[in-house]
């Protein structure tokens, strides 16, 4: 959902209001002196994270994420197809014990941790994908996303597993304390240091992209409806929406948003759904497109493995897989087995990534966006052969809102409304995920507590009201930083991952473990 | 022996016209009253990850509430009149949960208030009083 490379979608948005910005930047100011000092020395750190798998274009950073979601899925014996059904039932309620109610329910965990991940990763995210990998890229990604489910799986149940309980009833869970104590538990000495630096690149990532990237989207795709206007203005009334909801504790807000973040969500796939059967007589030839695309390529820049990488990096970077943060989210859910939120975490990034997504590329392929030469069945490449040719030469999310566009053309709004109610959302997620990572590092309090969150808010208006490339560059990188320590917990830990999972299913099977409705 | 009564109460003045309706009953039949007070919960609302992670000591917090404010002052003034009085705090759709408390106490009528949820709320989503009369397996007392 945060991407260096969606920057580069909206960063292509923002060059129609450029004159307005060169007339700012005609000296060279704070901002850039600060970019220039924060690009020297942290420059290392962001090709490290990003750098090329030698002799490929692959960031070894996603083929770090899709291969353990490949091992995850082995390791259990591809436990997101096995227990897929059982995982819907647990949602649902079937095994909840009726004295529970009032507590965290499954369902509420998962719509919770859900409204962080879908955001503008489902909706911009994929048109850069298709846009430029093709329709095979749709492939891919959904291939990507049915292996995250296995990773989320393993990363959930040890966030509930290793979560802290306190006195007064409140629970922190994520993995700091995984690290931490799960390691320790195994013998491993330096379990303290990894949650330590885990912690770090998690309150990195949650100002980076959990938070001014998202700002930045909001303003992109405000003026995308209303014409240019200094983001500093978005930066500051966002901000103060912010500082109301964490800092003032107006929770109605964030509530309000919680309940329509799930309706916009279903709006766009019934949207989506809406388009695709009128369309009805070009799903045939959609489908083929996707498939001869993810193994041809159908002229793509790269060929197939430009098709594949665009389907893994988009997949990865939407729905969060083995980066920790959904661990921290799923781990407040009232239950007295830890697999059973597991269970429910891995139906994320089947909504976010295989359903969510693939109903994007599936409109952006059937409303013809995409175009190709009809001599050849191949796609046709723009001027610079970077990116597909589209119908007015849109990209990123203007590519999505074209497709829906043809179809419905008030959908634009719709779109910019769903953008800023995601990207909020997001938001506030990651303030959350930020502080418990600041508290696990700095200790509780009122006043650290505080620190955190008015840090969060000014970061807000730097976000929206900066090109600072080199700071966003950092925050991503940290997001992705968190999934490299992360995955090493991960694979260090599956061994009581899998423990807890037989023992599950055999007093299942028994019948110790019983519905209830 | 009568079989138990449970009357729904939730501090408002119908509530307590129900509370002395049923004590009325209960002390002519020597039947036992349950106190019952429902917190209206759906498993399927949305929740802020605040909200997630404090939710375990808000419930806590909110029975207890519930219990010292509301149920035990009214189970304490009828065990004081001489009746058999006992208190039930639970989550869910209060109507559906009222259906399931009298049936675990296998009681035999339940009393209720009409909350005065009138106009058009009352139109569009069924009053608690109403949607009982429809579903309830054992008899309802509306106090009006």
């Amino acid at each position: 959902m945060k991407t260096k490379f969606m920057r580069a979608a909206f960063a292509a948005m923002a060059v129609l209001y450029a004159p307005m910005a060169m007339a700012q930047d005609a000296a060279p100011t704070v901002g850039d002196r600060i970019n220039d000092i924060f690009a020297a020395s942290t420059g290392w750190f962001v090709s490290l994270i990003f750098a090329s798998l030698p002799g490929t274009n692959i960031p070894w950073i996603v083929g770090w994420l899709v291969i353990a979601a490949l091992v995850f899925s082995l390791y259990f014996g591809f436990i997101q197809f096995r227990a897929f059904k059982h995982s819907i039932q647990l949602v649902k309620g079937d095994y909840s014990d009726p004295n529970d109610a009032g507590e965290v329910s499954h369902f509420q965990a998962l719509a919770t941790a859900l409204s962080g991940t879908v955001g503008l990763g489902n909706i911009a995210g994929v048109a850069v994908a298709v846009g430029i990998g093709g329709a095979g890229a749709t492939f891919w990604m959904i291939l990507a996303g049915l292996l995250g489910m296995a990773t989320k799986f393993t990363e959930c149940t040890l966030g509930v597993k290793y979560r802290n309980e306190y006195a007064d009833g409140s629970v922190s869970g994520g993995p700091m304390y995984y690290l931490d104590k799960g390691l320790k538990e195994r013998g491993f000495g330096f379990g303290k240091i990894m949650a330590i630096l885990f912690a770090v690149f998690c309150v990195l990532g949650s100002l980076g992209g959990g938070n001014m990237f998202q700002a930045n989207q909001t303003h992109a795709a405000i003026t995308g409806v209303t014409g240019a206007y200094p983001g500093w203005i978005t930066g500051v009334l966002l901000a103060a929406v912010v500082f109301a909801v964490i800092v003032g504790g107006l929770k109605s807000i964030a509530q309000v948003t919680e309940k329509i973040v799930p309706f916009m969500g279903i709006l766009y796939v019934v949207s989506a759904l809406v388009i695709i059967l009128m369309n009805l007589n070009h799903v045939a030839e959609a489908a083929r497109e996707i498939f001869a695309g993810a193994f041809t390529g159908l002229g793509v820049a790269g060929g197939i493995a430009g098709a594949l990488i665009q389907g893994f990096r988009r997949a990865a970077f939407s729905n969060e897989a083995g980066i920790g943060s959904a661990a921290i989210a799923h781990s407040a859910v009232r239950t007295k087995e830890p697999i059973t939120e597991g269970f429910v975490s891995l139906l994320e990034p089947f909504i976010d990534t295989v359903v969510i997504c693939t109903m994007t590329s599936l409109v952006i392929i059937i409303t013809g966006q995409l175009i190709t030469d009809p001599a050849t069945g191949n796609y046709v490449l723009n001027e610079a052969g970077t990116a597909i040719a589209t119908q007015g030469g849109t990209s990123g999310v203007g590519l999505t809102a074209a497709a829906f566009s043809s179809a419905f053309g008030w959908f634009n709004y719709v779109l910019a409304i769903a953008v800023v109610l995601f990207a909020f959302s997001t938001m506030i997620s990651w303030s959350y995920y930020g502080l418990k990572a600041w508290t696990y590092l700095f200790g509780e309090g009122k006043g650290k507590e505080l620190t955190f969150k008015l840090l969060f808010c000014f970061f807000i208006i730097v976000g929206a009201a900066s090109t600072m490339g080199a700071v966003l560059d950092f925050s991503d990188a940290a997001l992705f930083a968190m999934g490299v320590v992360n995955i090493v917990g991960l694979y260090l830990l599956m061994p009581v991952v899998k423990r807890e999972l037989n023992s599950y299913l055999s007093r299942l099977k028994s019948g110790e473990i019983h519905k209830f409705k | 022996m009568t079989k138990p009564i449970v009357v729904a109460f939730d501090g408002s003045d119908a509530g307590r016209r129900a509370v002395s309706l049923a004590a009325d009953l209960a002390g002519s039949s020597g039947a036992t009253l349950v106190v019952a007070h429902v917190l209206e919960w759906s498993p399927y609302s949305f929740l802020t990850q605040e909200e997630l992670h404090e939710r375990h000591k808000r419930r806590a917090q909110e029975v207890s509430r519930a219990e010292q404010a509301l149920v035990r002052p009214v189970v304490d003034d009828l065990t004081a009149r001489g009746l058999n009085a006992t208190g039930e705090i639970r989550y869910g759709h209060v109507a559906e949960t009222l259906v399931e408390i009298a049936q675990a106490h296998d009681a035999g009528q339940i009393v209720i208030g009409r909350l005065g949820a009138g106009g058009l709320s009352a139109r569009l989503f069924g009053s608690v009083a109403g949607t009982l009369a429809q579903i309830a397996p054992v008899p309802v007392t509306i106090v009006p």
